[in-house]
């Protein structure tokens, strides 16, 4: 394959990523995170069939040739994306990206402020708090498979939000962060930090969306979670980007002594997105669940694989990913939960649930333990099915037509788990993006 | 007959056991009849070949709504011709509140694209909810998921009023309800009762038919109906039992 010696692709070129990194001489450390990251996005190779952490997904369309670091976008562009980017009525903060260029930084009510409250864009918070970004930027490899996507990510390092709650401030307002790609082509790394301090209470809603619903665009995404002693971390993400999107997601779910965090994903865009998520139980009593939900369509292919990691004992940790399937789409499920020696009285649960609405669609679930300790409450569990025939003649003896009543069984599905998003309107946003997906498909 | 339901000579079989053996029955609209018979009879069967449920398969026979032959469509066509089943045993559907669950078929009866008008339609659901005791905040659960027997009963009659078939046809509606329950239902089904609509109720016990009075009262044994009469035929049952019926029929 000619792709990756391809010169005119702007995020493969060496020089344009150095003079980029350049921008950035002022803060030593950070052009040497970037720098590392080229080092190893060049040292490491594309995931091929045969590796274990990619089994089941289609590594042969998987390329990164032909991408570009747009320009900033138009005014008037700027203009129509902000105005259709309010999902939410009066969010603590809200932040817009258009192709990674931040163009609407976000304002903090002053008694946020005056509280500590930092929500910046990340090139804003390199400048104001570099402490911050030192500790908890980057701190995990990714190790479910995605190391190269996560070394152009950290190459090319600009884009995303910062979000810190301090010690004991609880807000409930959501902060939410919109990220649209809107140039053909277009590549984006965008970053999302949250660390909530002890005791700290926080709402984050992430839109990832297209301008036009063609676009060919490339979003290798990053989020690092870390709630404190007793914080609470409620993250709702919605990848929604355009239908010829390659999308990847590498998050890290850090959940510290009686941490709350959920983490609910949602799927909609891309040809192919991927997800990995590691939770990381890392204190006594922390209770992390994760959850995901998509509808695919098409051949779409969503990669979800996840990583439980108890390394503290008495914690809980609980994941619930449902997908449906039309048409010729393809899921793959592969999660692992981990138990150290000493991470006794755990309770890790694990569920893949997938609702087949086609007899071409496919999905696959590989779920795994590996428990060191004796005394635990683990479990996981993988169904695929069709909708079950007694509740679909329910519905039909009502009247309602084959057609919607799949679809209504199918948001059924679904609801599990978006009853599980703390903002009721995020929520419906979603259900009526599902909606809709389901009347084009 | 124009205005009736019309089952003619109907046959229907699951797997290859046959269960109604030529069943014919008319009810005339404005009416009510009864069904009674002992357990595994085909009442149900009946019940479910009407509605279209693909589990069973028609032999021979036939089945009019108003003249419009309904063996053969599919259980959405039926149900929007003019046919409810109350079920016997109404299934669960996670995730679909009742509120969505009626809406969609209310909108499948619209026509293509016209509005709904959600404002009347909550207006219409409460009020149907209040004469049946129903509290308001099952608009929101899901449909009959972690329903008590008497509250599934109850939803079923619910979607019967928001739904206002030509013809119902009641499953055992009556059983898993207490007294009082009991009389709210016979009272909404009672007030449905009129010259635009027809009843078929199946039930075991002659205490539902002193709530609803029926003006036929039919015995279906072994996938047929034996016996017809009016509504002293069901209080007859009631002291006799069946094996007089299957006394009779031994000696006919
Ligand atoms: N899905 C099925 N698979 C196999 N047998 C069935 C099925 N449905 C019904 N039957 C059989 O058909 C016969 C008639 O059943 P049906 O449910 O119609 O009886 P019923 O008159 O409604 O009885 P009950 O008074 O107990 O409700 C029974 O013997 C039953 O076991
Ligand atoms: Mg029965």
């Amino acid at each position: 394959m000619s792709t990756l010696t391809s010169m005119t692709s702007g995020i493969l070129d060496a020089t344009l990523q150095q003079n980029e990194t350049k921008r950035f001489a002022s803060y030593d450390w950070f052009t040497q995170l970037r720098q590392q990251g080229w080092k190893n996005f060049e040292s490491l190779p594309l995931p091929k069939r045969d590796d274990e952490k990619w089994r089941f997904s289609d590594t042969r369309s998987l390329s990164l040739a032909d991408f570009n670091i747009a320009t900033a976008p138009s005014e008037a562009d700027t203009d129509k994306l902000i105005a259709q980017s309010h999902f939410i009525t009066r969010p603590a903060g809200l932040i817009i990206h258009i192709d990674g260029h931040c163009v609407l930084r976000p304002a903090i009510a002053p008694e946020l402020a005056a509280q500590g409250v930092k929500f910046e864009s990340l090139e804003d918070a390199l400048r104001h708090h570099p402490a911050l970004l030192k500790e908890f930027l980057l701190k995990h490899e990714a190790n479910l498979g995605g190391a190269k996507f996560l070394a152009l990510h950290q190459a090319w390092l600009r884009a995303g939000y910062v979000l810190h709650v301090p010690k004991g401030v609880e807000i409930k307002q959501p902060f939410v962060s919109v990220n649209w790609t809107l140039t053909e082509g277009a590549a984006i790394f965008p970053h999302a930090l949250v660390v909530a301090g002890d005791h700290a209470k926080v709402s984050i809603q992430e839109f990832n969306l297209s301008a036009l619903p063609q676009l060919r665009a490339l979003a290798i995404s990053a989020a690092d979670l870390h709630a404190g002693t007793g914080a609470q971390i409620s993250r709702f993400s919605v990848q929604a980007w355009g239908k010829n999107t390659q999308s990847f997601e590498i998050a890290n779910t850090c959940g510290g002594r009686d941490a709350l965090i959920t983490s609910v994903n949602a799927a909609l865009g891309s040809r192919r997105a991927r997800l990995e998520n590691t939770v990381r139980i890392e204190g006594p009593g922390a209770d992390v669940r994760l959850y995901g939900i998509s509808v695919a369509t098409g051949e779409q292919e969503f990669d979800q694989r996840t990583l439980q990691i108890h390394s503290a004992g008495k914690a809980k940790s609980d994941l619930l990913f449902k997908n449906v399937l039309l048409n010729k789409a393809r899921t793959i499920f592969s999660g692992l939960i981990k138990v150290a020696p000493d991470a006794q009285q755990t309770d890790a649960y694990q569920t893949n649930r997938n609702l087949l609405l086609s007899p071409e669609a496919e999905a696959d679930s590989l779920p795994g333990l590996e428990i060191e300790a004796n005394d635990v409450k683990c479990s996981h569990g993988a169904t695929t099915g069709q909708v079950n025939p007694e509740e679909l003649f329910y519905l039909l003896a009502r009247g309602i037509p084959m057609a919607v009543a799949q679809e209504l069984l199918a948001e059924g599905f679904l609801e599990e788990v978006l009853s599980k998003v703390d903002n009721e309107e995020a929520a419906a946003v979603v259900r009526e993006m599902f909606r809709l997906k389901f009347h084009t498909a | 007959m124009p205005d009736s339901l019309v089952i003619k000579n109907l046959n229907a079989s699951i797997g290859d056991r046959a269960i109604l053996k030529d069943f014919s029955l008319t009810v005339p609209k404005g009416e009510v009849h009864a069904i009674m018979g002992p357990n595994g009879t085909g009442k149900s069967t009946l019940a479910k070949v009407l509605a279209g449920h693909p589990d069973y398969s028609v032999q021979s026979g036939e089945a009019f709504i108003d003249g419009e032959q309904i063996i053969g469509q599919e259980p959405d066509a039926i149900a929007r011709a003019g046919l409810f089943l109350a079920f016997q045993y109404p299934s669960e559907i996670p995730g679909v509140t009742i509120a969505n669950f009626i809406r969609a078929a209310l909108v499948a009866r619209q026509a293509k694209g016209a509005p709904f008008d959600a404002k009347a339609y909550y207006a219409e659901l409460y009020a149907k909810m209040d004469t049946l005791k129903m509290d308001r905040k099952f608009t929101s659960r899901f449909v009959n998921e972690g329903f008590s027997g008497g509250e599934k009963k109850r939803c079923e009659i619910l979607q019967l009023m928001m739904l206002k078939p030509k013809y119902a046809v009641l499953d055992e509606t009556d059983s898993g309800l207490d007294i009082d329950a009991l009389r709210i239902v016979s009272e909404g089904v009672n007030r449905l009762r009129g010259p635009d609509m027809g009843f078929l109720v199946i039930t075991h016990y002659q205490r539902l038919l002193e709530y609803i009075v029926p003006d036929r009262v039919h015995i279906m044994y072994d996938g047929r109906i034996v016996h017809s009469g009016d509504k002293d035929l069901a209080i007859e049952l009631e002291a006799k039992g069946y094996d007089w019926v299957k006394k009779d029929l031994a000696s006919a």
